[in-house]
């Protein structure tokens, strides 16, 4: 294991905001912490790269026990939300920080820096001040100038909260090919369910300060361990006590058994899936996803009445 | 217009009436018969000698209050313990208390009947109507302003820089010589400026503990005081014209730092 928590408790005062959490990180797995804010997973990363201290339970990286280590001697690289530039001072020796810090030789900065530099895509700006580059820049400036001194573990605090849409998945892609090419154990905090199905190798998905499932992107989506997993990993509807994905649902004219039946609101079409609005006799609303030939071939308009079928229906006992 | 006309004068009116006339009055006065009386005012030995006792007491006044003010802000903003609030409405002491009461305190601390007086008297230290006392009034006085100026802008750099160093392998004082400081430079040197001109310009603590004794204790201000007590009235603005260009001199530093802490912030945001 390349990062091991074990019942790690942290309160902030009377807010709990690790509760007993314990999670295993394999070496070189590239792992989302997932839930909403609040949820306690920035502060499990911070006690991980010994930023906050726990009030109980144990960190071990790399096999060795850390819970008291200092963040100087952990060996691990943090990118921060808002990337904390050190704003005096230029691409080039923000980067080189980590290394001029430990007092290494010029020749072999200068040759570190340079090389990080082209990785992420900033060579000619080393010259420039954080205040100059693109927050996508400044983004990728913060991950070289973590990955310099070499860290046995990298984690990123919400790497992608504070960028535009379009940027935010180009730099998705670009991580993913640096995750492949330099097979550091990587964590990263996200609130974003999708960033973390695409991009993780195993999800943690945290709930009040809790550990709700620990699972690989698919098992997490196709088998939830509860309620909170299934409506908070992948769009969901809620039919009574049963749980099911949009795409679970078959639509049909005729009963042909089925007493669900639903009245259609509105039909959204987007490229090559098509959206359908349902509201239930009972007032319940409910999306269906439904491929455009299968919507086209069953002529669907607004107004309609129609009979549901599901295909994966979920309970959960409380 | 009118509402806007009637601030622009009215503001201007009344820097002119209270601050501007009776400053360049004192100039006026100081050089209505040329630069030779001037000159020959303000090289009188005790004149020079003020000069000297003043620049002496501030040279020192001001690196301490300077190291103190960063280190004490640091303790504020940084670090959260049980008395910091205390510290903190301890500082801004100097600025609420007469000078007079300053005086007074040390008089009462250090005096033959005071608490550190017989002691230090026995051991050979002079406080009193020497340096040691000229510099612990001056000291005093000019404690709040590098405190005051750099826990604000602490306060808005935040904690982000500082663990990211942490995180990068710096050791504390690598991040505070490289991060931390260079981040509240500007507010520092804000502060010196204004502690340099603080003590540069006291006089009412110092004239109490001083004693005032011409050629030896007495201050720049005090020799203005018994310049013009002894109605030598061109040594009275002389040395004031004096003090003014020091004081001059130390806010144009002032104001060339100002635009370029602007620059910065803009930088950084």
């Amino acid at each position: 294991m390349a990062i091991e928590a074990r019942n790690v408790t942290k309160r902030f005062g009377d807010f709990v905001a690790l509760d007993d959490v314990s999670i295993e990180v394999e070496s070189g797995s590239l792992t989302a912490l997932l839930g909403p804010s609040g949820s306690g997973k920035s502060t499990l990363l911070r006690v991980i790269a010994g930023l906050e201290r726990a009030d109980a339970g144990d960190v071990f990286i790399s096999g060795k026990e850390a819970t008291a280590l200092a963040p100087q001697k952990r060996g691990v690289g943090f990118v921060f939300q808002h990337y904390a530039p050190f704003k005096h001072m230029t691409v080039w020796e923000n980067v080189a920080f980590g290394l001029s810090s430990r007092k290494r030789p010029k020749a072999e900065i200068a040759k570190r820096v340079d090389e990080l530099l082209e990785l992420v895509q900033l060579k000619g700006l080393g010259k420039r001040y954080p205040s100059q580059l693109s927050g996508g820049q400044r983004q990728r400036m913060a991950l070289a100038r973590a990955l310099a001194p070499e860290p046995e573990v990298l984690l990123l605090d919400e790497p992608f909260g504070a960028l535009d849409a379009r940027v935010r998945v180009e730099l998705r892609e670009w991580l993913l090919r640096l995750h492949d090419e330099m097979h550091v154990t990587t964590i990263f905090v996200t609130h974003d369910q999708e960033e973390a199905l695409e991009l993780a190798d195993s999800i943690v998905v945290m709930n009040k300060g809790r550990v709700e499932q620990i699972a690989p992107p698919r098992q997490l989506y196709d088998e939830p361990a509860n309620e909170f997993v299934m409506s908070f990993v992948g769009p969901v509807n809620k039919l009574g006590d049963a749980w099911v994905r949009p795409h679970d649902i078959e639509l049909r004219h005729e009963p042909n058994g089925s007493t669900r039946e639903a009245q259609i609101e509105r039909v959204v079409r987007l490229g090559f899936e098509t959206r359908v609005d349902l509201v239930r006799d009972d007032g319940e609303r409910l999306h269906v996803q439904l491929t455009r030939d299968e919507a086209d071939q069953l002529e669907l308009d607004a107004g309609d009445i129609v009979y549901l079928r599901t295909r994966h229906e979920r309970t959960f006992t409380a | 217009m009118t509402a806007r006309r009637l601030i622009r004068f009215g503001s201007l009116g009344y820097l002119a009436l209270i601050l501007v006339a009776p400053v360049g009055l004192i100039f006026w006065r100081a050089f209505e018969h040329g630069w030779h009386p001037f000159w020959v005012a303000i090289s009188n030995p005790d004149a020079v000698h003020a000069l000297k006792l003043t620049l002496e007491v501030t040279l020192v006044a001001v690196p301490l209050n300077t190291v103190f003010g960063v280190l004490c802000g640091l303790a504020i903003v940084r670090h959260r313990m049980p008395g910091m609030g205390l510290v903190n409405a301890l500082v801004d002491l100097p600025m609420a208390l007469s000078p007079v009461v300053v005086g007074l305190s040390l008089y009462l601390l250090y005096g033959r009947q005071g608490w550190f007086g017989p002691w230090l008297t026995d051991h050979g230290v002079r406080v009193l109507f020497a340096y040691p006392g000229i510099l612990l009034a001056t000291t005093f006085v000019s404690l709040p302003f590098v405190v005051r100026e750099v826990v604000p802008v602490l306060r808005e750099i935040g904690t982000e820089q500082e663990e990211a160093a942490a995180t990068l392998g710096a050791r504390a004082f690598t991040t505070f010589r490289r991060i931390t400081l260079p981040a509240i430079r500007w507010a520092v040197a804000y502060g010196v400026v204004l502690t340099t001109a603080r003590s540069l310009g006291e006089f009412g603590a110092v004239a109490i503990v001083s004693g005032g004794i011409a050629g030896r204790t007495q201050t720049l201000t005090q020799y203005v005081q018994a310049s013009y007590d002894n109605y030598s009235q061109t040594s009275a603005y002389a040395a004031a014209v004096l003090l003014a260009g020091l004081a001059i001199l130390t806010l144009l530093l002032m104001t060339k730092l100002r635009p370029r802490e602007e620059v910065h912030g803009n930088r950084g945001a």
